[in-house]
């Protein structure tokens, strides 16, 4: 399924899935502590597994298996029936757990906003920092060409 | 054959403690930690990964620490651990076009959008000892520029336009993607599966084949069309939650390989291309698997098949270094009576040549 054939709170809990897998389970929790959490249950306990990463072909054509990763999950609901899940690399299961406690929270009306403002709008700053960070990095090592001018004879 | 042995297992367990005692060292010496092995060694866990077959950058850490810094041991301990865990599914293909790009040079073309970007690399370093790393180092911070938003297009996509290069080939939908770590290997195998097969194969083994080529052995004329370092994003069709799900990102390098030209009566001539792909900063893997890559096309291509690098049944046999590692060192196992049936063998074939030489000279010689 790509993105455009998502509908609006697909797309939104797809983008929040987006920037809390590039943080640190501490960050996330030490984020969530500002909302006010209402009760939940575990729906799936946490659960590491593992996922076949794919490539293609000459980078654009068939696909074919690269080797796996290890990918941890989780899925929680709300007292009020939202229905939350969290995916993310690596075996972390307490970051699943957050990831899909968020998915869960940006479902209701009530919390919505609070995870947006208090979590992933700094989370995603940092995220961009970061990635613009290591952009600069990089643009410092491009080639400049020059062509040495040459003697006259 | 192999045969039960008793009476081992105190010398077993006593050499078990003995190789924990060895692999921590001099215990004056501060112990070496994951982090340490993740940060300071990463190029070793990057291949630890890619031939474990698993990216997973902290248990490849706890695998070459296991292994005392032995890599074919380390890759044997996460294959071993591999095989613990459920698999969830197979993620979307990753799209190396939107990678975030660290290091991408092509020796193809000068002047390309998004340029030549070196990177963290070995390159232009003149390769002497450095002193300095003898003991504690604090290198300068990086550079920074300011980054110029852009695509960076892959090479072979502007040879592409103009036809110049022939196109990857088409995923076809109804045709399962091939995967040797469900399905025993059969031959002919098809380009994903023998990509699959490289990919986790031995690097020395596929540095060698590859260059045999280059030095003639199945040359295909390679250049390197462009080498790319980056971050991908990784996403998986989760079905409880009804739409792709983004997984986080990982670390590849990429190659396309371009060489010399086919072409046929009905199709204008046009260069052909090897394909490359590996976790981490694999870049002297990515190469080797392409050119080995576009070597194991000769079939499909119509070339002759006369070099080790173009036989897939060869390279795909043995490029594992799990398996080989496993049927060499196996011979360190007991074989005690196969042995005492080869001692038994040479035994009589000894007695019978002694019995035929005591045959007196002048009667061998009036037999003929």
């Amino acid at each position: 399924m790509t993105s455009s054939s998502l509908n609006h709170q697909q797309a939104r809990r797809r983008e929040a899935m987006g920037v809390l897998g590039h943080c640190a389970t501490a960050d996330i929790a030490g984020y969530l502590d500002a909302v006010a959490v209402p009760a939940y249950e575990q729906l799936r306990q946490p659960e590491n597994g593992l996922v076949m990463l794919r490539g293609r072909i000459g980078g654009d054509g068939a696909p074919f298996n690269l080797g796996e990763a290890t990918v941890s999950r989780a899925a929680v609901r709300l007292a009020s029936g939202e229905v939350g899940f969290g995916y993310t690399l690596g075996r972390d299961g307490a970051k699943a757990q957050l990831i899909a406690l968020c998915d869960a929270l940006i479902q209701t009306s009530e919390f919505s906003d609070a995870v947006e403002t208090k979590v992933l709008a700094p989370l995603r700053a940092r995220v961009v920092a970061d990635s613009k960070r290591k952009a600069a990095e990089t643009a410092a090592t491009k080639v400049d060409f020059y062509t040495l001018v040459r003697g006259e004879g | 054959m192999y045969v039960a042995v008793k009476g081992g297992e105190r010398a077993i367990e006593n050499a078990h403690r003995l190789l924990a005692h060895e692999r921590r060292g001099d215990r004056d010496v501060p112990e070496v930690s994951l982090a340490q092995i993740s940060n300071q060694l990463g190029l070793a866990v990057d291949r630890v990964m890619t031939e474990g077959s698993l990216y997973d950058r902290e248990l490849a850490a706890l695998a070459i620490k296991q292994a005392r810094g032995d890599m074919i041991e380390a890759i044997f301990l996460l294959r071993a651990f591999r095989a613990t865990l459920p698999r969830f599914g197979s993620s979307e293909p990753v799209d190396t076009s939107q990678m975030q790009v660290r290091r991408r040079v092509s020796s193809t073309f000068k002047d390309m959008p998004g340029g030549q970007v070196l990177g963290p690399t070995f390159d232009y370093t003149h390769r002497l000892l450095d002193p300095v790393l003898t003991g504690e180092s604090s290198p300068e911070q990086p550079a920074m520029t300011d980054a110029e938003p852009g695509v960076m297009p892959r090479v072979t996509d502007i040879l592409g336009r103009d036809g110049l290069i022939e196109a990857s080939p088409a995923e076809d939908p109804e045709k399962p993607v091939g995967d040797l770590t469900r399905d025993a290997l059969s031959f002919p195998a098809d380009r994903d599966l023998r990509l699959q097969n490289l990919a986790r194969a031995d690097e020395g083994f596929l540095l060698s084949l590859g260059y045999s080529s280059q030095r003639g052995y199945g040359r295909n004329h390679p250049f390197a069309g462009e080498i790319r370092l980056g971050e991908v994003e990784v996403e998986f069709m989760a079905e409880d939650v009804g739409f792709a799900v983004p997984l986080g990102s990982i670390t590849l390098t990429e190659c396309q390989m371009v060489n010399q030209f086919k072409g046929s009566d009905t199709e204008a001539p046009c260069f052909t291309r090897g394909y490359g792909l590996a976790f981490g900063q694999s870049e002297r893997k990515v190469m080797s698997m392409a050119l080995v890559d576009r070597t194991l096309r000769a079939r499909e291509l119509g070339e002759d098949i006369k070099a080790p690098a173009q036989d897939e049944e060869f390279v795909m046999s043995h490029s594992d270094n799990v398996q080989a590692t496993g049927f060499v060192e196996h011979l360190k196992l007991p074989h005690y009576v196969d042995f005492q049936s080869e001692l038994g063998l040479l035994r009589k074939l000894r007695k019978e040549f002694a019995d035929a030489n005591e045959t007196p000279v002048a009667l061998q010689e009036a037999a003929e």
